[in-house]
């Protein structure tokens, strides 16, 4: 917590910001380039999949940013509520987009993998139409952050919104549990993976290649965040004198 | 399509909006900084 603290001055962020931000970028194009090569020249095929496994390296991670973006935006709206965090507010907003897209990615990748696998491009099933609905959550948070900056707002209606949002990450987590329908149940857990080591391997370095873009991308909207906000303080100020 | 097309498919998808998420969001960070 204290170095949630430290953060609070948006200058002494912004120090910290700029070297990592392209740090994080240059990290995760290496390490996607990496996963891409592996995904597609260095795994065999599944023996009952065939070629489409591959997606799971583009689809995986989709879907784990969608749900870590979220949980990205729970934690700033806890930071905002209780501890009044200056800089809470304008993370949620950074994190919102790129969770966004990242869920509407996860939804369009686990589509085209659907059709040769289950014979479909859609199905409402339990893990897809909970991830569909997380994607209109998150446009629900955007439009009502944008809103509350508009009016000038604290911030603390879309943070009590981004809080009660979580309530749908454990319906996502377990909707192959409960729902016993089209989507395939969980296949890597604490304990172990029923994924074959040949193909497991490419994984995290595709988990790691795109989180740490996602953290280089919400590192330059939170900066541009910043950047507006100053730039409308020096403005209202001109127009006082 | 055959298989491989799917897969050429989703990792177009994939990184195509991830490239022009990352491209937006460098863009406008440099408009608002200058």
């Amino acid at each position: 917590m204290a170095s949630l603290h430290i953060l609070a001055n948006p200058a002494r962020f912004l120090k910290i910001a700029r070297p990592l931000t392209g740090i994080f970028l240059g990290l995760g194009i290496v390490l996607i380039a990496v996963a891409v090569w592996a995904g597609l020249v260095m795994t065999p095929p599944d023996y009952l999949q065939g070629e489409t496994v591959r997606i799971l390296y583009m689809h995986v991670p989709a879907a784990w940013l969608g749900m870590g973006g979220w949980s990205g935006i729970a934690i700033a709206s806890l930071s905002l509520i209780v501890w009044r965090h200056p800089l809470a507010q304008v993370a949620g907003r950074a994190i919102a987009w790129p969770g966004a897209v990242f869920t509407a990615l996860c939804l369009a990748t686990g589509s085209i993998w659907g059709r040769p696998t289950w014979g479909t491009w859609w199905q409402w099933d339990g893990r897809l139409t909970s991830m569909l609905l997380l994607l209109f959550v998150y446009l629900g948070y955007i439009a009502l952050a944008r809103a509350d900056a508009d009016r000038g707002g604290d911030g603390r209606i879309p943070a009590l919104y981004g809080l009660a949002g979580t309530a749908l990450l454990p319906v996502i987590r377990y909707s192959v549990v409960w729902w016993n329908t089209l989507h395939q149940g969980q296949s890597i857990g604490l304990t172990g993976s029923s994924i074959d080591p040949s193909l497991l391997w490419p994984l995290p370095i595709a988990l790691g290649g795109f989180t740490f873009l996602f953290a280089a991308i919400v590192l330059m909207r939170m900066r541009t965040l910043l950047a507006q906000a100053k730039a409308e303080a020096r403005m209202r100020r001109m127009a006082r004198a | 399509m055959n298989q491989m097309g799917f897969v050429a498919a989703a990792y177009a998808v994939m990184l195509g909006g991830a490239g022009a998420l990352t491209l937006i969001s460098y863009l406008a960070m440099k408009r608002a900084e200058k």
